[in-house]
């Protein structure tokens, strides 16, 4: 099962001809994601090899791409500036899952495919300014590394790449149902309440850790979504609580504006809702270590 | 980046949106010539106006309407070199007078709840609108905009009808909102914020006061907006970070940080200021967040290196990365050759903690490079612990 993704996923890659998407294809091939295909419109018709005779081949569309592999989910590797344009050739094509890797993306842009792409209603977009998403021993979209931990009964969400890499591995003897990295800018096509949402009604998950940071009002919102929807235990960590106000931490998304978008005003919505807090990504492996050996 | 008042003044006139005339003043004395010349457009009034990038200018008494370019004069004389919330008034603005007759309130901004755009609009402007939307909610229209059709005319009447203008204000208002929209699309604006947007006693629509906040990432297909960067506040040691093309923010403690990705630098400032209360008695605490990415190669190290230990401030160095896509081996070998390249220059006590693919080869690799002020440490919260109490005992 898994949530989003899994060993029926058949992965295409917009911008697999330039570095990074030759890099990242390669490392999804490896880890034994059906990648059936490329798109770059200069080199249509051509094909792209891997390592171990693997042959790629480029198509000029996103909707040539599907009819001719099936392909159900489309990673975008390519530039900002390129990458509306990117998204809305694989809305119109209806492209079921869309996997948005690329960072620095104007928020007029991302704000102008978003809505876009809510108005169609065929594609769910993950990102932009994300790690992707991988359901370890499944498919792996994106560039989370595949060899962190392997299939188990976690399931989680985050803003951030690292901080999913981190806790991945500290909880690698577990292991996940699936992961999502689902970005770190202000305007986001998945969010921590849709993950919420859709490992609830997973069956090989059995606990969820949410992983959050400064900036807007997400953490919140999702709180509320757990207390009235999620029987699944939930443990959570929020960064940033030093953050100074006004000043955005690397991520486009995290910044303190005035009173609103604190580390603390999270943690506690978060725990009024029962999910229980890590004051350190150690501390909340641990609560989740905890949380599973309760379950067994 | 928020632009200064008369920045977004300059802004909205490019846009076509009708604002008062206004120059900009460094010293009393430009402030004398600027308020004869503009102030021949009012009768000799004028308005001397702090420019800082904060609200609450006036109650602290950094507006001042003068009769005279003389008051205007003396006005800018007691106006510059104040502090107004930790803000000091390099520049003032000085702008032509007006006979308002109402005051509105208006804003466009990106809404990051609704993942969409709102505009609020209210016939009640002039005030503190955070306190009005709690106060009086029902004075504040909120009309959700499409990103795609933004503000056309249709949407323009409909925020002025929802905000409770009378139809022959209302029909003054739509094109200046069209106008105002144009601000916020052309040049990638996350806020455009008029407070207050007035009708004079001649019964026209000017943009009184403007709060703009520019979108980073759009710096690509907007060169100009490089001109309105504030250089002479920034931070030195963020302006030389942003020319090496790295992610710093500096803050005030003694235990430098580099990490790679930004939730997990995040996430260690965090780590590194609980370890200092817990073990330093709040004596250490986190001097900067710097992010280098994921590449973590010599270089990129050498550089954040090479700006944190441009802090006098900092006492220590914590150098925390998960090794994902970059493996271990590959960031020890990084920071193997960075310290080559800084030589004489790394001076701190650098702990450092690395973990995830590959982390005994990169542990075995900064053991034998055996530098002597290099600590390795195998946990996040243990290098916190160590990196604070070398800061604290430095």
């Amino acid at each position: 099962m898994a949530i989003f993704l899994n060993s029926d996923s058949r992965v295409i890659v917009q911008g697999m001809t330039g570095s990074e998407g030759m890099k990242h294809t390669q490392r999804m091939l490896t880890s034994g994601t059906a990648v059936v295909g490329g798109v770059n419109p200069r080199k249509a018709g051509t094909t792209v090899d891997f390592e171990n005779g693997v042959q790629v081949p480029v198509f000029g569309t996103v909707a040539e791409a599907m009819e001719a592999t099936g392909a159900n989910v489309s990673v975008v590797f390519v530039p900002p500036k390129f990458a509306k344009d990117a998204v809305v050739e694989a809305v119109d094509a209806a492209m079921p899952l869309l996997v948005v890797i690329t960072e620095g993306i104007a928020v007029r842009d991302t704000a102008e495919f978003y809505a876009y792409s809510r108005d169609k209603g065929t594609t769910r977009i993950i990102g932009p300014n994300c790690p992707g998403l991988i359901s370890p021993g499944q498919s792996n979209a994106g560039i989370i590394p595949a060899d962190i931990a392997g299939p188990g009964r976690i399931g989680l969400v985050s803003k951030s790449g690292t901080l999913t890499y981190q806790m991945m591995y500290e909880l690698r003897e577990i292991g996940f149902s699936t992961a999502v990295g689902i970005g770190g800018d202000p305007v986001i096509g998945t969010t921590h309440i849709d993950c919420l949402e859709a490992f609830e009604s997973d069956p090989e998950t059995a606990a969820i850790v949410m992983i959050g940071e400064i900036g807007g009002d997400a953490e919140e919102r999702a709180a509320a979504y757990i207390q009235e929807h999620v029987t699944k235990p939930v443990v959570g960590y929020v960064a940033g609580f030093t953050a100074p106000e006004g000043k955005t931490m690397g991520h486009a998304g995290a910044i303190v504006s005035g009173s609103s978008g604190t580390a603390a005003a999270k943690k506690e919505a978060l725990e009024a809702a029962g999910v229980k807090v890590g004051k350190t990504p150690s501390e909340t492996a641990r609560l989740m270590r905890e949380v599973i050996e309760t379950l067994a | 980046m928020d632009l200064f008042e008369y920045q977004a003044r300059d802004m909205f006139e490019k846009h076509g949106v009708p604002v008062l005339a206004g120059a900009t003043a460094d010293t009393p004395e430009e402030a004398l010539a600027a308020a004869q010349e503009i102030g021949q457009r009012s009768g000799g009034v004028t308005v001397v106006k702090a420019q800082v990038k904060t609200g609450g200018r006036g109650k602290a008494g950094g507006v001042k309407v003068a009769r005279s370019a003389e008051e205007a004069r003396a006005a800018a004389e007691q106006i510059l070199g104040m502090d107004i919330k930790g803000h000091t008034v390099h520049r003032v603005m000085i702008a032509q007078g007006a006979q308002i007759a109402e005051e509105y309130y208006f804003s466009v901004l990106l809404d990051r709840t609704n993942r969409s755009l709102l505009a609020m609009c209210s016939v009640e402007g002039g005030m503190d609108i955070e306190q009005l939307a709690v106060e009086r909610p029902e004075a504040l229209a909120r009309v959700e905009v499409d990103a795609n059709t933004g503000i056309d005319e249709a949407k323009a009447r409909e925020i002025v009808e929802r905000a409770g203008f009378d139809a022959e204000t209302g029909a003054k208002i739509v094109p200046v909102l069209q106008q105002l929209w144009a601000v916020y699309r052309d040049e990638d604006a996350t806020l455009v914020e008029v407070n207050p947007l007035v009708k004079t006693e001649a019964g026209d629509i000017v943009a009184l006061d403007g709060k703009v906040t520019l979108d980073a990432n759009a710096d690509f297909r907007q060169a100009h907006h490089a001109e309105l960067e504030d250089k002479a506040s920034t931070d030195p040691l963020e302006a030389q970070a942003k020319e090496l093309g790295l992610n710093y923010v500096k803050l005030d403690g003694n235990v430098g940080i580099i990490g790679n990705g930004a939730g997990l630098v995040m996430s260690t400032l965090d780590v590194v200021a609980y370890a200092g209360e817990d073990h330093t008695g709040g004596a250490a605490k986190p001097a900067n967040f710097l992010d280098i990415g994921g590449g973590a190669s010599a270089e990129v190290m050498a550089n954040g290196l090479h700006v944190i230990l441009g802090d006098d401030q900092v006492k220590s160095v914590f150098v925390n990365v998960f090794g994902g896509i970059t493996s271990c081996d590959a960031v020890a070998n990084g920071i193997v050759k960075a310290l080559e390249i800084l030589g004489d220059e790394e001076n701190k006590p650098l702990v450092v903690r690395l973990d995830g693919n590959n982390v005994e080869e990169g542990r075995r690799i900064l053991a034998e490079a055996n530098h002597p002020l290099v600590f390795i440490e195998e946990t996040m919260d243990g290098a916190a612990r160590r990196a604070a109490e070398l800061a604290a005992a430095n």
